[in-house]
């Protein structure tokens, strides 16, 4: 079929053999597997394989599953609250490094910004179990202050690039107007910057939201006890025999993730046109 | 700044005051990242160089026994010193794994971005989403998929049984194979994007003058293309080779304990190995070694601004 097509087309400046099958095969490679964990979420029997017929059972399971209901709630109240305290430390602090003029620290203030992108995640999670071992000791203060404190901050670079790369591509001529027209500075950032930069405000609170959700080692590593997560309550589950029940509850979540993921890139189509 | 106008000018005046002190606006970010992101890792060191406590946590007094555990070990009855072959078994797998991952990512990666910059420019961004999507989604549901497809009853099992290739499984699951078939699952987007990213811009006028001057398919490739994405290449391989470097969930998952990696030899040492000291060691270990990879990445592309993915 291809070879067909070759042979009647001129020649093609950019084709490159066999590309296009790798292309293809990877494709294939990044989806299968997540394919095959979504049909057996639906499998009736009581493993993952063999197929034993459709079937709803394990979403009724995990639905009434007490543990997984209790690190859903916790999994979606931690997403929320380091969403929002994120993204918005990271609008401000995206203002103040676009809004100013080139300066010594600037680069300084770029890296630490991007430093939770650069470190590994196994290296944070134990600094900040060892920093929350001694505070805890210390103070003898316990909750869910310690995790919300810590996704907070490794949100903060997913929030701040699009906020950031929005600014960027900002007419400033519009800010210069209002400003011609007598608006205060304040006045002219809520009726004209923020407006305009809120595409990239929704971009960076929705990805703070899926890196949140998404979070495994550094909640595992800072949980106290009774704080499981649903990522960190599948993981435990994954040393045991696992049954379709956790391919139910990773549908769910992959469902949630792809959805916000897809809901992004509509909006930001939207907001080029 | 653009519209900067002569002195005289108020909005002027008024922009450049403002600019002044903005910074400041970024503080309160810098200061949760500073408590619970960069400010933590200066524990990690000074703990590095403390006595591990008796049932975990530390002694607060000074000691290099956690620097020397990490490589050495030291016989508790006769007391002979011999190297800690376990520690240099993991960092060795942690090295020799990210590499393969990295070159696999990229022979994979490399053509799949080529195939997507090639593309007419509206599809463009639909195949860069469809590369994207996996790599927002679950880290440990990825690694979990993988592991339902390479376990002894998976697909891949199964269907070899099933045409004959095969009449009993083949172990894959909790191999070094495992491991890097995992790692370059959930890592290929990180190589994709950059290389997607510089190939978007290739000025494909310079492989038609190529072909003008009689160059073969593999030619334009080698002598054109791939010097114009370089910079694409080596951003790539930074953002693969990084995170394999410091993996814990696929090698723990796929690895099952038996074969550890970095990540889950320093996740021992503050579970069940109770030795707090050599935990941070090793942590130190592994972010210098990623440092390393950084700057080395830096020092190439200098003046290049092919880093910038997202």
């Amino acid at each position: 079929m291809i070879a067909f097509i070759k042979k009647r087309t001129p020649f093609s400046l950019k084709s490159q053999p066999g590309f296009g099958l790798i292309a293809g095969l990877c494709f294939l490679m990044l989806y299968a597997p997540i394919i095959t964990l979504v049909v057996y979420s639906f499998n009736a029997g009581k493993y993952i394989s063999p197929w034993e017929g459709f079937s709803l059972q394990w979403y009724v399971a995990a639905w009434e599953n007490e543990a997984v209901q209790d690190a859903t709630i916790r999994s979606l109240f931690l997403a929320v609250q380091a969403g929002v305290y994120s993204t918005i430390l990271a609008t401000m602090a995206a203002l103040g490094t676009t809004r100013t003029r080139p300066f010594r620290g600037l680069m300084a203030i770029y890296a630490m910004i991007n430093q939770p992108l650069m470190v590994p995640e196994i290296v944070t999670a134990v600094a900040l179990l060892i920093l929350f071992a001694m505070i805890k000791s210390l103070t003898g203060i316990q909750g869910m202050f310690y995790l919300v404190l810590a996704h907070t901050a490794f949100c903060i670079p997913f929030a701040y690039l699009p906020i950031r790369a929005r600014l960027e591509g900002m007419d400033l001529n519009l800010e210069t107007a209002a400003a011609d027209l007598y608006a205060t500075p304040w006045k002219t950032f809520w009726r004209v910057t923020l407006p305009l930069l809120f595409p990239g405000i929704i971009a960076g609170s929705m990805l703070a939201f899926v890196i949140s959700l998404d979070d495994v080692v550094i909640t595992e590593f800072i949980k106290s006890s009774g704080q499981e997560t649903l990522p960190t309550y599948m993981l435990g589950q994954l040393r045991r025999v696992v049954t379709p029940e956790i391919n139910a509850i990773s549908t769910v979540l992959l469902g949630l993730s792809i959805s916000v993921v897809c809901l992004l890139f509509i909006v930001e189509r939207r907001s080029r046109k | 700044m653009r519209n900067s106008k002569a002195t005289s000018d108020p909005v002027g005046d008024m922009q450049r005051s403002r600019t002044k002190k903005n910074w400041l606006l970024s503080a309160p970010a810098l200061v949760v990242l500073a408590a619970a992101s960069s400010g933590p890792l200066l524990i990690v060191l000074v703990y590095s160089f403390l006595s591990a406590g008796e049932y975990s946590g530390v002694v607060w007094k000074f000691s290099t026994d956690a620097w020397f555990n990490v490589v050495f070990f030291r016989d508790i009855f006769d007391g002979t010193t011999s190297f800690a072959d376990a520690h240099i078994t993991i960092l060795w797998r942690s090295v020799r794994l990210s590499f393969i991952t990295t070159i696999i990512t990229l022979a994979v990666g490399f053509p799949t971005a080529y195939f997507i910059a090639t593309r007419p420019r509206r599809n463009r961004s639909l195949w860069l989403f469809l590369i994207t999507v996996p790599f927002w989604t679950n880290l440990l549901i990825r690694t979990f998929a993988i592991l339902e497809v390479i376990r002894n009853e998976g697909l891949i099992n199964i269907g070899l049984q099933m045409i004959g290739v095969i009449d009993k499984p083949i172990q894959m699951l909790y191999t070094d194979f495992a491991i890097m078939v995992g790692m370059t699952y959930v890592y290929l987007p990180l190589m994709v994007l950059p290389l997607y990213a510089s190939m978007e811009r290739l000025n494909f006028s310079l492989v038609e003058a190529a072909y003008d001057l009689y160059a073969t398919r593999h030619k334009v490739l080698r002598r054109i293309i791939i010097p114009l994405v370089k910079p694409g290449v080596i951003a790539g391989s930074i953002l693969v080779f990084i995170p394999s470097l410091g993996a814990f969930v696929t090698p723990r998952v796929l690895g099952g304990g038996k074969k550890m990696m970095l990540g889950n030899l320093i996740e021992l040492q503050f579970g069940a190995g109770r030795n707090w000291p050599l935990g941070a060691a090793l942590s130190v270990t592994l972010l210098t070694l990623v440092m390393a990879a950084l700057l080395m990445y830096v020092r190439t592309t200098q003046g290049n601004n092919a880093g910038s993915v997202r």
